[in-house]
């Protein structure tokens, strides 16, 4: 979870000449029990349902059925689709409802951090919104634009947008005072200190609002098309259990896993290229 | 926009007086566009009709039950879950702070759990839990453990060495020294760790409230959609930010005493 130096031990080498000695001394030992302990609960699955089915099938899938659910949804599809299909199309809408709340949210909580006379103007609105959890927004969606995409992009908007202003807002706040007098002093413009000293100052805890924000976006999205949907993962999910299919469901819920963990990743990778002066 | 980094700097009644016009602006526009008729009741009601719908409900049964009732019915659901997320958690991550093999064996499943959306759940739940109270409180428990554990483990992290070397040296055995060093120690962290969980049970619950409960505030949501009365569905998101809102109040002012009474000196 957290790695420190006392982690990285390595493990003890066997001997000079043991093959397995090379690539045991580079795997840390923490790696080791992970992926032991991984193999040990697959093996406990296996022989809990596959081999001795003391668990009830009905309730519990098998690696097996699971695999076979896989195959079944990759290549012949499932629920109006193939994976990938439901998979494009849910992605498509997270990225669209993201997008559209980092271009109104991160303005908003930056114009909000730099004028307190706007911040004051637009707060009780703001107050008002943001304790409703997004989730909550879905049935006003629905009402207002039925089960299609427009309800899916206005609900995952609303779940982005409150992390992107607040961390946006404190963003700005945290951009030490002496840094903007500093550049004051040396004759900095309005422009250029907004730009070359605020903004930049601020890109940390902006960047810590869109990973929250991504975040929140995939998890609506997927209760969104539990609720009500036509297409995507969470109407795979939906479709899964009205057909008491457990092993589509477990298959649903790793691709919802999986694809949440890329797309985390892909926003770490251009954060790291953003803030690459960073030395932390 | 660049105005506070000119020197003037607002006083405190100039904003209250923005902070009034704000609110009057927002909720004039809100009344105006509902009441001109360019927009139907059925899409936008107007913050009256919202205000009437919720004290109604207070005082007329909708959907089984008075509005109060729904809440209470919600917070039973999300004080079951999120108490045994609580209960779990925090000691296993305590563990998992202490015993490093613990840590090394628990961490690749728990990361594992946290990538997938609490709401996911929901199917499972249902199939293995039922609708009535189990199936809801696991997917809150889902929503509701991950800073619980996390946050019980990197308190433990940071409580000095020197306290845990020295209770053992005293001859304190592991699982006095989690109970006695770690846990005060981790304190502080472990409340602001379940503020954050009481803040996400609470999202979890309307979420399954939603999809699989015929009671709650949840429930109330989706039968003002279906009846396609949005001033019902707004009366219950006022319900669930209200109610949510208390809960965090409640759980800082917690977050606060603990810090004061337990924080390690910075």
């Amino acid at each position: 979870m957290i790695k420190n130096g006392a982690d990285r031990m390595n493990w003890r080498v066997l001997g000079p000449r043991s093959a397995g000695a090379a690539v045991v001394s580079w795997i840390s030992r923490r790696t080791l029990t992970g992926v032991l302990t991984l193999i040990v609960l697959l093996l406990l699955w296996c022989l809990a349902t596959d081999v001795t089915g003391i668990v009830d099938r009905q309730r519990v899938p098998s690696p097996t059925e699971i695999a076979a659910a896989a195959r079944q949804i990759m290549f012949e599809g499932y629920a109006g689709g193939t994976l990938a299909m439901q998979a494009y199309h849910s992605v498509r809408l997270v990225f669209l409802g993201f997008l559209v709340a980092i271009v109104s949210g991160v303005p908003l909580g930056l114009a909000m951090g730099l004028n307190p006379r706007f911040e004051a103007l637009v707060n009780p609105a703001f107050l008002l919104v943001r304790p409703i959890p997004p989730l909550a927004w879905i049935p006003l969606a629905i009402v207002w634009f039925g089960l299609g995409d427009a309800a899916k992009i206005l609900v995952i908007w609303f779940a982005a947008f409150v992390p992107a202003v607040i961390n946006s807002h404190v963003g700005v706040r945290s951009v030490h005072p002496i840094l903007i007098e500093a550049a004051r002093v040396h004759g900095g413009t309005r422009r250029a200190i907004l730009w070359d000293v605020v903004l930049p100052g601020a890109m940390p805890m902006i960047f810590t609002g869109l990973r929250l924000s991504l975040q929140a976006s995939w998890t609506t999205l997927v209760a969104a098309e539990l609720v009500g949907a036509f297409f995507g993962l969470g109407r795979v999910l939906m479709s899964a259990y009205r057909d008491i299919d457990p092993a589509m469901i477990a298959t649903a819920m790793i691709a919802v896993g999986v694809l949440g963990a890329a797309m985390m990743k892909l926003l770490a990778m251009i954060e790291r290229s953003v803030l690459r002066w960073r030395t932390v | 926009m660049a105005d506070s980094l000119a020197r003037t700097a607002p006083s405190r009644r100039e904003l209250a007086m923005l902070w009034v016009v704000g609110a009057v602006v927002f909720f004039g526009l809100w009344q105006l566009v509902a009441g001109s008729g360019l927009v139907t009741r059925l899409v936008l009601p107007s913050p009256v009709d919202v205000v009437t719908a919720c004290l109604r409900m207070i005082v007329q049964p909708f959907a089984g039950d008075t509005l109060q009732d729904h809440v209470l019915a919600s917070l039973g659901r999300w004080g079951l879950g999120f108490s045994l997320a609580a209960v779990i958690g925090v000691p296993l991550g305590l563990a998992m702070g202490h015993w490093r093999l613990l840590d090394d064996m628990v961490s690749p499943v728990f990361e594992a759990y946290r990538y997938v959306a609490p709401l996911a759940w929901v199917p499972f739940a249902a199939l293995w839990f039922g609708t009535g109270i189990g199936g809801p409180t696991m997917v809150i428990f889902a929503g509701a453990f991950a800073p619980c554990l996390v946050n019980a483990y990197r308190g433990a992290q940071l409580v000095e060495r020197q306290l845990t070397e020295a209770a053992q040296t005293l001859g304190a055995g592991g699982p006095r020294i989690v109970r006695e060093v770690l846990l005060p120690g981790a304190l502080p962290s472990i409340v602001s760790g379940l503020r954050v969980s009481a803040g996400l049970a609470w999202q979890s619950l309307v979420g399954a409230e939603l999809i699989v409960v015929s009671s709650g505030v949840g429930f109330v949501l989706v039968q003002g959609q279906s009846n396609l009365s949005p001033e019902i569905v707004m009366s219950a998101m006022l319900a669930v930010g209200v109610v949510g809102l208390l809960i965090d109040i409640a759980l800082r002012a917690a977050e606060r005493r603990v810090r004061r009474r337990w924080g390690q000196k910075q």
